[in-house]
């Protein structure tokens, strides 16, 4: 009996994989382009997989990548089910309160998108009645439910999803950050009869200082993550790794 | 764990178990009215009988996410379908998914009713038919009340399976129990405290359900009750009136 008992839990151990075999788990999202994607054969790439392997070389550590629902991602740091978020989590007052950040690593403004000629006139009384989409539990969550009271959200889990509202007409305009959208969606061959619409936000109650890496509160590895991204800074791994993806500058002054 | 967090968004729930108990009741009861001819279609095999069986073989044979995704996502694809008169329809998360979980109920419906309708006894059919019974008669006086009884233990659990099946629902936008919870999660950035609520909110559901059941089994299935436990029910319901079998 023990020794199936034994039997069992080594197959279990096996099946788990490696958990512990890297110095450090980081949760990343996947659903996100073009800062974190799944490709169709299952690996991750985008703007915040190769920053998160560049500081990981960086401090001289092994890392693994561990895939998690955005909604679901602090829980997941908090569990330790991994020791830090870089998932282009933005630094909020809100979210600070739960967790600690390092410095940021970018900083890109908060766009709507509509169809081209939607002609909805972007002010609080303007998308009354419309529906608009974010992703649950981003800071374009709050900020929507902070300035605009009035107005129909739809709350999706993943901002690939909402793109395909977007698409469909489900949704009269989504907001989210200007890049992603740009990159994400405008960019691609579902986007060609969408546009930018409104003004760019980045207003520090909502928006927060940029994205950060987000790690337990208390965690001293807080202020290695942000040596490591001043290194990065520094040598020029950061814009090689950032013009892989953009032709402007995403750091933010 | 903060117990006081879904106390504070309430409504944010009671919203949500209102949306999963409309979506649930309606599915089940669209569900009936598809399954009811299918069922009869196929055990009679009348001409159609294999669409019929079709129709609840694919239903059953693949899981309500993907069906739901599908209707959802899948149909919002072809431009005909957004140009057409349907999309007014489509376009809403909540007639998607009440198409979904008809659709799927229905199938195992059609199957629960089908399996009841082969298990009547064949005396009860004849008996019927030498008293001069039309066939129409036949099917509403005798084979539908009697499969009907012989069902509802296995069609009382469908309406429980539907009821969980409809957290697929919040996946499509729609802020039914699982949807408020994660909200709440996302909101303050925890674990436990959305899920939680959800899975008591389920909980009391689900024994409501069960309890409702228990009453109406008393009621029409009393001539399969145990001796004592009949006399209790008859006692439980003197001056009803009877309709045993």
């Amino acid at each position: 009996m023990k020794n199936t008992i034994a039997a069992a839990l080594a197959a279990f151990g096996l099946l788990t994989g490696a958990a512990g075999a890297a110095d450090l788990r980081i949760c990343v999202e996947g659903a996100y382009p073009p800062f974190s994607e799944t490709t169709p054969s299952g690996e991750l790439k985008g703007f915040d997989i190769d920053i998160a392997k560049a500081l990981c070389d960086e401090m001289g550590k092994t890392c693994e990548l561990v895939k998690t629902e955005w909604d679901g991602i602090i829980p997941a740091l908090l569990e330790r089910k991994c020791d830090a978020i870089i998932a282009s989590m933005s630094i909020t007052p809100e979210r600070q309160k739960v967790i600690d950040f390092s410095d940021k690593y970018y900083n890109t403004p908060a766009r709507f998108v509509a169809r081209k000629g939607a002609n909805i006139e972007f002010t609080p009384e303007g998308l009354k009645g419309k529906v608009v989409g974010v992703q649950r539990g981003t800071i374009h969550q709050d900020f929507m439910e902070g300035e605009f009271p009035g107005v129909e959200l739809k709350l999706y889990g993943t901002q690939d999803e909402a793109y395909l509202d977007l698409a469909a007409g489900r949704v009269d305009a989504l907001m989210a950050d200007s890049v992603a959208i740009d990159d994400g969606f405008l960019k691609t061959e579902a986007g060609k009869d969408f546009e930018f619409v409104g003004p760019a936000y980045s207003v520090p109650k909502y928006h927060g200082e940029g994205a950060g890496i987000g790690v337990r509160k208390g965690d001293p590895m807080k202020d290695e993550w942000s040596k490591a991204i001043k290194r990065l800074r520094e040598s020029g791994k950061y814009d090689e790794i950032m013009h892989k993806y953009f032709d402007y500058d995403i750091y933010g002054g | 764990m903060d117990i006081w967090l879904p106390l504070k968004h309430w409504d944010l729930f009671a919203t949500g178990v209102w949306t999963t108990l409309v979506l649930t009741f309606l599915s089940v009861g669209a569900g009936f009215f598809i399954a009811l001819p299918c069922a009869l279609a196929i055990w009679r095999k009348s001409p159609g009988w294999r669409l019929a069986a079709g129709y609840a073989y694919v239903f059953r044979g693949t899981p309500l996410l993907v069906q739901t995704y599908l209707i959802y996502y899948g149909l919002a694809q072809f431009d005909f379908v957004r140009e057409s008169w349907a999309w007014s329809i489509l376009r809403e998360a909540w007639w998607c998914a009440l198409i979904a979980f008809s659709l799927n109920s229905g199938a195992y419906a059609t199957e629960i009713l089908r399996g009841a309708f082969q298990t009547t006894p064949r005396g009860e059919l004849e008996a019927a038919a030498a008293l001069g019974f039309t066939p129409r008669q036949i099917t509403w006086l005798i084979l539908l009340p009697s499969a009907l009884r012989r069902a509802a233990p296995q069609y009382m659990n469908e309406i429980v399976f539907m009821l969980h099946g409809s957290v697929v629902a919040s996946v499509i936008t729609i802020q039914d129990i699982l949807g408020a919870g994660r909200t709440l999660n996302a909101k303050y950035y925890v674990a436990y405290e959305g899920f939680v609520t959800a899975a008591l909110l389920y909980m009391a559901i689900t024994f409501a359900l069960v309890g409702l059941f228990r009453l109406i089994e008393r009621r029409y299935m009393r001539h399969l009750l145990p001796a004592r436990e009949e006399a209790a029910a008859q006692g439980a319901h003197l001056g009803a009136p009877t309709i045993v079998g």
